[in-house]
């Protein structure tokens, strides 16, 4: 059960049934996006325009209206995001749907016509499709899955492999906004202010921060598992340690007391608009500058540094100084006080 | 030395192993050896001592009698072979040097231990050159532990590898007749550490008597930092309330008791009620904080000023300690008879500074004035907290003075094996043969700083006793930060891993501190542990051993509504109690909830409502420390907590202030309802069924607390006093757990109660369920040597792990 949650359990499962069959250098860098070359003629070439990014997700979500989207929107946000922080310029997605029989007509016109507005809005066309129906209990309403190509127009290496000590860790806005208010919408629950989900096609904030900041080395969407689990990987990955600044993390008013009344960490909730960057210390300012130029950066801060002691650490600092461990869970948050 | 006819002489060669280096045992030998007049010689191998003596046959028993009876203080012996072997012609006796070879035998670290007798004469003696001198010590006294650096346990690898020994103590050191023979941190004015003043800001200060300036200080309500002997102290006059009162706003600690350092045991006398058993333990070479009752009135000899209130607030308690190293003594010599707060040098509860720079950073800001001195810390090593519960000792923190003693098992590890132990109050375990070696306390591991020591005391214990672990037993818990460690090393070196439930390892640990085998009843009950089912576990009655055990009952679960938030704020536990025992909530929250500040609003109340109906980020939880949180928010005491424990720690105080032996009727509790797990549903609570199950068929029985809630309930509206309700409450629960220990005992024809869990550092409960246990033909077994709480989890892990590889 958790090993669909993001954390620890889904990367042993990958690392211990997936790997091992799939295994191969583009699967086994275990990027949001394979990046690829293709020649047509199948010979090697180092032409850019062959140089393509791809990728795939399957959405399943309750409920799947929620305030600020649906499970449409998500399907394609998801996958667009994928592929640009990659560093591509998504162009083409494909769409599979698997619908449990007497699923209504209705909502269905509703997440596909969601859907297509999504896909205009991020510039992208979806080209190709399927559609299977399993019997009534066999499966839960609807089940997404979209498939994204895009391509690199220019030659970056951004890499979860990449961080060096002295790099800036930014985050493009607030966080935790899409898992509290699909939980809250779920469980009935009303907060006094209103939650929204943040999901977001993120290609045009990507397009404007690499315009503006070639040297990014990383970039990622924290979805599943949140912030934590993103920075945690890339931590491992990078084999080095990052420090995040407590007072420095966006988190809404809302989002914020909402964490505080659940019992939940905001760094461990989902996000479905936003991304984490790692640039180097130097080229941070300017870059949170222009991202707060964008829509969709408006909240962008710096949260916390690359650092080379503790490596595949992560570790929040609070206002007085103190330093705890942001671990990467097995799954769900669980009490741990004895 | 010439000896009788040379047909009655014999020659023995003899092992001894145990705490026996470092501590005074071969100058000890050597004149034990003189005294029979035997010939021969003595060295260190490999951890142990071995002797050969020569000599007739009366001589060399008086000899082998006065090694056992007459020891050094600081020695331990764990075990003595000698076989004959042939004599050779000799005269007279030598210490030889240490055996360089392989370590492979039992090498003991001595634990830190506090300044001797002889040694304190000498502090206090203007004709001895270590007049008034703060770092003196003998084979007998003095740092172990904290400045240790590798094996073997020589100068070079300690601390004191920069201090080059003057001629006066290379000559003590090198005297196998003197008590400094070979005592590695020797020092003199001379040639060792020295103190320096630093001002606020760290700056070094021109004084020529620190001391002095420290407690000038202090006199006019300063706050002092002291470099202690595995960390830094803040310190502050006792008596002083303002003093007090910028101690805990600097150091952003609301509540949480401090603790006190007294000259001595009678000063300590005149603010608390001390028995002869407390008193032992106040003056005992470990010198751990001991957990008193404070006198409510100055009925003292001395009719001392009153301590503030400010230094434990709303407890009955006070954490007391008498000084243990030559500084402390220094120090209370120009302070005088009044209490000094000596508490962690820390804010808030990271763990505490034991680095220099680091110590100046972080206290920079909190202490007016510090007090250093230049011998480095290697290990961080808090203090150790004890408490006495009738004659017998219950150990709340083991730490320095104990730390790294091993703890024997009544059973052989079949391998080398290390246990990470838990998430809070971390103590980790390294264990080969018969023997544990138990850490010093650790802290929190969400701490960087905790975990990080964690991580490099480990390798450091593994280096110090040899021990090369190739297994690692675990926490069931996924995300115990000891957890991802274990699994850390699984990755890179092969270790084998082995998870251990966490309640079945408290009850394995009170087997193997008691030396137990075979099979027990064991009652559990702690805040919260990763059960079998995934559930939170926390009430347990347990039947089993160190291999396996059965959860054969557990109190009935109700929602955590918010996870670890609801154990910082019990008025959740409240609501979710209230909740489940279909009470109103309405007039608790009128009259009890909204009388504290901050008072959880309409809207909060309404969510946590929601939150437990719907279970959202509400796990079942069958805690026995919650259910005291939400009795504690019921009846007013406490809504929100600021340190662990703190509500049932109140709600014990005011049951101790009723002598009532009522308790709601036995009907309330014992009661209890079969467990099915076919009658529960999604949302109702978790039965464990596949994992640990009683015997083949039947599943674990649920005790309803529900009935006691609405007495407890019914008993508030009513106008009962707090203090009735709590001890009633506590007289109800002891009845609980005693029928159902007997039941159980009668079913699996057991008579052993182990009591374990953090619970039972509630005196009152363990006092009254083991009167009430004895009384039934059972016998109890508490913890004396390990705290009940998760510092002595590991040993329980080691003891599990053990056997489930024995018996695979
Ligand atoms: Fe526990
Ligand atoms: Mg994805
Ligand atoms: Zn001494
Ligand atoms: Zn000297």
């Amino acid at each position: 059960l958790g090993h669909g949650s993001g954390g620890r359990l889904s990367a042993d499962l990958v690392g211990r049934v997936f790997l091992p069959e799939f295994g191969n250098e583009v699967l086994s860098a275990l990027e949001d996006a394979a990046t690829l070359t293709i020649d047509p003629r199948g010979e090697a070439t180092r032409d850019q325009a062959n140089r393509i990014a791809f990728t795939t997700d399957s959405f399943v979500v309750k409920p799947l209206f929620f305030p600020g989207g649906d499970i449409g929107k998500l399907a394609v946000h998801g996958t667009v995001n994928d592929l640009a922080v990659s560093g591509a310029q998504p162009l083409y997605l494909s769409a599979a749907f698997i619908l449990e029989e007497g699923f209504q007509i209705d909502p269905l016109r509703r997440i596909v016509r969601s859907m297509r507005q999504a896909c205009a809005a991020a510039g992208v066309a979806l080209v190709t499709g399927d559609t299977k129906v399993v019997d009534r209990g066999k499966g839960d309403q609807i089940f997404i899955t979209t498939t994204g190509i895009g391509v690199h127009r220019v030659d970056r290496d951004l890499s979860i492999h990449n961080a060096r000590p002295g790099d800036a860790v930014i985050v493009s806005g607030t966080i935790g906004d899409h898992g509290i208010t699909i939980m809250s919408t779920r469980e009935g629950i009303e907060f006094e202010t209103a939650l929204e989900s943040d999901t977001a096609p993120l290609n045009g904030l990507v397009e404007a921060m690499l315009e503006a900041c070639p040297t990014i080395r990383a970039m990622r969407d924290p979805t599943r598992g949140g912030v934590s689990s993103t920075l945690n990987e890339l931590a491992v990955a990078s084999h080095v340690g990052i420090v995040l600044d407590e007072a420095s993390l966006p988190v809404k008013p809302a989002v914020h007391s909402a964490c505080e009344m659940l019992g939940l960490d905001p760094l461990y909730v989902a996000n479905e608009g936003k991304l984490i960057a790692v640039v180097p210390g130097d080229r941070a300012e300017p870059l949170v500058e222009v991202m707060r130029r964008h829509p969709l950066g408006r909240d962008a801060a710096v949260i916390g540094r690359v650092v080379s002691e503790h490596p595949a650490m992560v570790v929040l600092r609070n206002a007085i100084g103190g330093q705890r461990v942001v671990s990467l869970l097995a799954g769900e948050q669980l009490p741990r006080i004895c | 030395a010439e000896s009788g006819p040379s047909g009655a002489r014999q020659r023995l060669a003899i092992t001894v192993t145990g705490v026996v280096q470092g501590v005074g045992f071969r100058p000890f030998i050597h004149t034990l050896a003189l005294r029979f007049g035997l010939s021969g010689s003595v060295k260190n191998h490999s951890g142990e001592v071995r002797i050969q003596v020569q000599g007739e046959p009366t001589m060399l028993t008086g000899f082998l009698d006065g090694l056992r009876s007459q020891a050094p203080g600081l020695s331990s012996i764990d075990r003595l072979d000698w076989t004959e072997i042939p004599v050779r012609p000799e005269t007279g006796f030598a210490i030889l040097p240490s055996d360089e070879e392989g370590t492979a035998g039992q090498i003991f670290v001595s634990p830190d231990l506090a300044t001797c007798p002889a040694c304190r004469r000498e502090l206090f003696d203007p004709s001895d050159r270590r007049y008034r001198y703060a770092f003196l010590n003998c084979t007998d006294c003095g740092p172990r532990l904290t400045i240790i650096r590798r094996a073997p346990y020589d100068r070079g690898n300690t601390t004191m590898a920069g201090f080059e020994m003057c001629d006066c103590c290379r000559a003590e050191y090198s005297d196998p007749a003197n008590r400094r023979f070979h005592a590695q941190p020797v020092a003199c004015p001379e040639c060792g550490p020295q103190l320096t003043l630093l001002d606020d800001q760290g700056v070094a200060l021109d004084s020529s008597d620190p001391i002095d300036a420290f407690v000038d200080k202090l006199r006019c309500g300063g706050i002092g930092a002291l470099k202690g002997l595995g960390g830094y102290h803040l310190v502050a006059a006792a008596t002083n309330a303002m003093a007090i009162d910028r101690l805990r706003q600097r150091k952003q600690r609301d509540e949480k008791p401090f603790a006190v350092m007294v000259r001595d045991a009678a000063v300590a006398a005149a603010y608390c009620h001390l028995s002869s058993a407390e008193r032992e333990r106040l003056v005992c070479r470990q010198r751990p904080i001991v957990l008193l009752t404070a006198r409510s009135e100055g009925l003292g000899v001395r009719a001392p000023r009153p301590i503030s209130d400010l230094v434990a607030p709303d407890n009955p308690n006070l954490g007391v300690m008498l000084p243990y190293t030559p500084l402390h003594e220094l120090l209370f010599q120009a302070w005088g008879d009044e209490p000094l707060v000596m508490t962690s040098g820390n804010r808030s509860d990271e763990p505490i500074a034991f680095e220099d720079a680091d110590a100046i950073d972080r206290l920079r800001g909190i202490a007016d004035l510090f007090l250093v001195h230049n011998r480095p810390i290697r290990v961080r090593c808090d203090d150790s907290v004890t408490r006495v519960v009738g004659d017998s000792e219950r150990p709340v923190r083991r730490s320095r003075g104990y730390a790294p003693l091993p703890i024997t098992l009544p059973f052989d590890c079949p391998v080398p094996m290390l246990a990470v132990g838990g998430q809070l109050k971390n103590v980790f375990a390294l264990a080969r043969g018969d023997k544990a070696f138990l850490s010093h306390h650790i802290g929190d591991l969400d701490h960087l700083e905790a975990y990080r020591a964690f991580v490099s005391d480990v390798r450091l214990y593994e280096q110090l006793f040899d021990i090369k672990p190739n297994l690692i037993a675990h926490d069931l818990h996924p995300d115990y930060q000891s957890t991802i460690y274990a699994e850390q090393r699984h990755r890179d070196e092969a270790m084998r891993l082995l998870p251990v439930q966490h309640h079945h390892a408290h009850l394995a640990s009170c087997l193997a501190e008691h030396g137990l085998v075979g099979n027990a009843i064991g009652v559990v009950f702690d805040g919260s542990g990763y059960g079998m089912d995934g559930s939170v576990w926390g009430g347990e009655f347990l039947v089993g051993g160190y291999a396996t055990a059965d959860r054969v009952a557990f109190l009935r679960p109700v929602r955590l509504p918010g996870g670890d938030r609801a154990a910082r704020e019990p008025w959740r536990m409240a609501l979710s109690y209230l909740h489940d025992a279909g009470c109103q909530s309405e007039w608790w929250v009128t009259e009890h909830l909204a009388r504290f500040h901050p008072t959880p609003g309409d809207e909060s109340l309404r969510l946590t409502r929601q939150m437990i109906q719907r279970g959202l980020n509400s796990p079942w939880t069958s805690s026995a420390g919650r259910l005291f949180d939400a009795v504690a928010a019921l009846l007013g005491i406490r809504q929100t907590i600021s340190f662990e424990g703190q509500a049932a720690m109140q709600l014990e105080a005011l049951a101790w202030q009723c002598s009532s032996d009522r308790s709601y009727s036995s009907g309330t509790i014992s009661n209890a309802s079969l467990g099915s797990k076919h009658a529960m549903s999604g949302r109702e609570p978790p039965v464990s069924e596949s994992a640990e199950r009683w015997s083949p068929g039947s599943c674990p029985e649920v005790i309803d607390t529900r009935p006691l809630i609405r007495a407890v309930v019914a008993d508030i509206r009513r106008g009962t006093p707090a203090v009735t309700v709590a001890r009633q409450f506590h007289n109800t629960l002891a009845i609980m757990i005693s029928d159902k220990c007997a039941e159980i005992a009668r079913c699996v024809e057991l008579d052993r109660v182990v009591l374990s869990g953090g619970v039972f550092m509630n005196a009152l409960l363990s006092q009254l369920v083991e009167e009430k246990l004895i009384s039934k033909n059972l016998r109890v077994y508490q913890h004396h040597r390990v705290p009940a709480n998760d510092g002595g989890l590991a040993l329980g892990q080691v003891a599990v792990a053990a056997h489930r590889l024995l018996d695979s």
